[in-house]
């Protein structure tokens, strides 16, 4: 049981929750994740560690309202307690000197990527963030970001906050103005999907971390499993990150359907319940 | 172990034992029939998930059936025990009509004979060695049955035994994992009085036991009863805890853990890389166990869903596979296949299993491979191509080698298929602690003696050593790991 010491809401639907969990605070590095269980009858639904406290033993997660087990997580408050939850997990990101690194975060994949930029900063690399999201509401954590980065830029789909258009009109701009030797892309598949495509144009070596559906976490199961350069792998013990060119973004796209039509009636069914 | 030979006799010679013998000619013990295990009739029993499909033998049925054994000079049934139980000593208690004694015979050796009585393959171990199989060519006593009635008499009883546990020696050791390798551990160590922690990487303890066989076969309440004698005895469990991620090795020994016993199951499960194999609807047996018996996706009230297939394939020929194949049936399949590339006879399932199974309306397809998977628009599975195969020379396993028939290729509908072909250790030690010795496989290398691994304060048994093996093996393991880990704790303290 993990209690919940603070939460802040970014919007309607994303919120940051500081959770008591003293071992996963001294243990974990920029990348790894942790599974949870709300409840008794709740799905394990992984979610990336974007903070920690080792001294105050918390860690930070955010979430973003997704389905059942997102919002029943979503629905907690300061006192609470998280039944199970367990980590760190996953490989944490190779983190190294290599000059300029280009990071792109899509919606709630900037939170994931706030440890990993402040990392990269931390090493002694210069540090562009690009961060996108539908509307101005849907972008998180730009103060935290700009913290750790040489220069941040905003992108909207609507044109809200920032420069109107998508991630990768931000980052072909930045590639084009300078030498760009990394690259890391956070967020939703498609976005992932494109922003590889962008990078690979321009040979500029580049990661991706995935959201793939999960179960245990632990390896155990293979419902994570990615095709990356051909072979099968787990995302949750051989990722979460990938080299981003070998990774069959459009098999990923379809795997995250795969429970669609369960989830929606579960969906219905919890809302009707509430 | 022929050192046991001695004590067998001296138990044989007691005068309960030898009055039992007379009591009743060998010749009206030999013309008696293997009593039938009573069960649930296969058309109610498809309907219900959690049923068992065993009901159990009556006080009187048990009674019968001990009074088959022969209570041989040379109990041969021994020999194919992997932990050598007395097996004619429980047997005559039970004919004697002294459950609890055999439920405390049992214990000598066995740390859950509940469960080994309901998931060991007997026909493979004591039933096979026992005289009625070997020299009478009949149907061998059924110890597997007797052995299962003895525990859950106890246990229903009520009169349950919590074992004595030796005065606390202050020394804390850990067992990583949950499953059985590790019950028995922990079980024998918390008796020498050490102070056992068992760490689990998942929410819930019991291992494969749990997670895997389904409760038509185990019903997780027995596991339970266990592990709550477990921690009478003061067995600390710490779930949601994963050895060498959330906390290191190092980390536990500076918290004062003094010896290791690694048990972290081959919990990987293989696929067999042909195409189409990562559509959606196809999945590993411990996806879908795992979704059904742990995260109780079958129930509407929980949140974990899981595929409803009405044609569902299920490959391999495994104890996996057979728990696969049944779950979906109790699912609502309307055609539930084994698809298994060898014959009947090859099949590593438990015999009863794979009865049930037949039983229950499940068909098998062997002789047959899976060769690719087609898809819908949405990227779901709807159909696969088999391609037919025939035995050959036998092959280092002494099973006929599985050969293609060319040209044999048919196709089809599935809607659920689920990959039960095997496991692999499980990877997470190993990669955490560089200096481990491990085999090519990926298996913790050990003294077989002493199941100490190449670090000496770090002990490993179970499927983490041995690949996908057995419960009684695991058990067996995690005794044997006991008693040496308390020796060599003990020289170390004397230095
Ligand atoms: C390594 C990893 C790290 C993650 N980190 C975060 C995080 O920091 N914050 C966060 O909000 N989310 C994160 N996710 C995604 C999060 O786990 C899912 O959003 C969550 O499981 C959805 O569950 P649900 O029941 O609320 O929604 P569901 O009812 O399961 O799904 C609702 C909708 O979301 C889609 N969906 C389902 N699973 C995923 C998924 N894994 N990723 C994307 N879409 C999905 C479904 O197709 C459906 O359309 C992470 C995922 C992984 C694998
Ligand atoms: C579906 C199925 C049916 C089976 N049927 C039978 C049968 O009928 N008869 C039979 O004899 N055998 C059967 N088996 C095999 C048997 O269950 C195994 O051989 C046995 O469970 C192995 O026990 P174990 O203690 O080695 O590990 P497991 O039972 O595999 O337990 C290992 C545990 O360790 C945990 N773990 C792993 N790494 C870590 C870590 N780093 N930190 C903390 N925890 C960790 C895992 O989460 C897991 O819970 C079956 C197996 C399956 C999957
Ligand atoms: S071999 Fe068979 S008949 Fe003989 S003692 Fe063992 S169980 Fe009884
Ligand atoms: S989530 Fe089960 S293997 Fe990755």
């Amino acid at each position: 049981m993990n209690q919940i010491i603070d939460k802040v809401l970014f919007s309607e639907k994303v919120a940051k929750f500081v959770v008591d969990a003293p071992r996963i605070a001294k243990s974990r590095k920029p990348g790894h994740f942790v599974i949870l269980r709300v409840d008794e009858k709740g799905e394990r639904i992984p979610l990336t560690i974007a903070g920690a406290d080792p001294v105050k033993g918390t860690i930070d997660l955010v979430v973003q309202k997704m389905g059942v087990s997102s919002t029943k997580l979503f629905d907690l408050n300061v006192g609470d307690f998280i039944l199970d939850l367990v980590g760190p997990l996953g490989k944490a990101t190779h983190i190294h000197n290599t000059g300029t690194i280009l990071a792109c975060g899509g919606g709630v994949g900037v939170a994931p990527m706030l440890p990993i930029v402040e990392a990269f900063k931390k090493a002694g690399n210069r540090v562009i963030s690009i961060l996108a999201a539908r509307n101005k509401e849907l972008i998180i954590l730009e103060d935290e970001i700009r913290k750790w980065s040489d220069e941040v830029i905003i992108m909207t789909d609507d044109g809200s906050y920032g420069t109107k258009g998508l991630v990768t009109t931000g980052a072909e701009m930045v590639i084009q103005r300078e030498k760009v030797n990394e690259c890391i892309a956070i967020g939703p598949a498609v976005m992932m999907k494109f922003t590889s495509l962008l990078t690979k144009k321009y040979e500029i070596p580049t990661q991706a971390s995935l959201n793939a559906i999960m179960v245990d976490g632990t390896g155990m199961c293979g419902a994570c499993r990615v095709s990356v350069g051909g072979r099968t792998l787990f995302t949750c013990i051989d990722g979460p990150e990938f080299d981003a060119h070998q990774i069959d973004f459009n098999e990923l796209i379809v795997r995250l359907g795969g429970y669609a039509a369960e989830e929606k009636l579960a969906n219905e069914r919890f809302l009707s319940s509430n | 172990m022929s050192t046991n030979k001695e004590y067998l006799q001296t138990e044989r010679d007691k005068e309960w034992r030898a009055e039992l013998r007379k009591k009743m000619p060998a010749k009206d013990r030999t013309a008696k029939v293997r009593t039938r295990m009573p069960e649930l009739d296969p058309f109610v029993r498809i309907q219900y998930q959690d049923r068992e499909v065993n009901t159990g033998l009556t006080g009187q049925q048990a009674q019968v059936e001990a009074s088959r054994c022969l209570d041989c000079i040379n109990p041969t049934c021994i020999d194919g025990c992997p932990v050598s139980i007395n097996i004619p000593k429980f047997v005559k208690y039970i004919e004697l009509g002294n459950f609890l004694e055999a439920a405390k015979t049992l214990k000598e050796t066995s740390a859950l004979p509940a469960v080994c009585g309901r998931v060991c393959p007997q026909e493979k171990q004591c039933e096979a060695t026992c005289f009625y199989t070997v020299k009478l060519k009949k149907d061998p006593v059924a110890i597997g049955h007797l052995e299962r009635f003895a525990a859950d008499y106890e246990r229903e009883s009520g009169s349950m035994s919590v074992p004595e546990v030796a005065p606390a020696n202050g020394k804390k050791v850990a067992a990583i994992g949950s499953g059985p390798a590790s019950l028995s551990f922990a079980g024998d160590m918390v008796k020498f009085g050490y102070d056992v922690t068992v760490f689990e990487a998942l929410h819930e303890i019991g291992g494969v036991l749990k997670y895997g066989i389904p409760e038509f076969r185990l019903p997780n309440k027995i596991v339970d009863v266990e592990l709550d004698n477990l921690q009478k005895m003061g067995v600390k469990f710490v779930r949601n805890f994963i050895v060498g991620k959330t906390a290191s090795f190092e980390d536990l020994k500076s918290e004062g853990f003094e010896a290791f016993f690694v048990a972290s199951g081959a919990g990987l499960p293989r696929f067999m890389n042909i195409p189409g194999e990562n559509y959606n609807g196809i999945l590993s047996s411990n996806e879908y166990l795992t979704r059904v018996n742990l995260m109780n996706a079958a129930s509407e009230q929980f949140d974990t869903p899981v595929i409803k297939g009405k044609n569902v394939a299920v490959i391999g020929g495994g104890n996996t596979a057979m728990d696969s194949v049944r779950t979906a049936k109790r699912l609502g399949a309307e055609r539930a296949m084994i698809i298994y590339r060898r014959s009947r006879e090859e099949m590593p399932a438990r015999v009863e299993e794979v009865h049930h199974a037949e039983e229950e309306g499940i068909e098998f397809m062997n002789l047959a491979n899976p060769i690719e998977y087609f898809a819908d628009e949405k990227g779901m599975v709807n159909r696969m191509r088999i391609q037919r195969m025939t035995l050959g020379e036998p092959d280092s396993s002494g099973r006929r080698r599985p050969i293609v028939l060319e040209g044999s290729e048919y196709d089809i509908p599935v809607d659920l298929v689920i990959v039960a072909v095997g496991v692999s250790p499980n990877p997470l030690i190993p990669s955490e602690v560089k200096e481990l010795k491990v085999s090519k496989w990926g298996t913790i290398e050990v003294n077989e003696e002493t199941m100490q691994s190449s670090i000496p304060e770090l002990f490993a048994g179970g499927d983490i050593v041995r690949g996908g093996a057995t419960v009684i093996l695991a058990m067996g393991d995690g005794r044997k790991a006991a008693a040496s880990m308390d020796q060599y704790l003990q020289e170390k303290m004397k230095k």
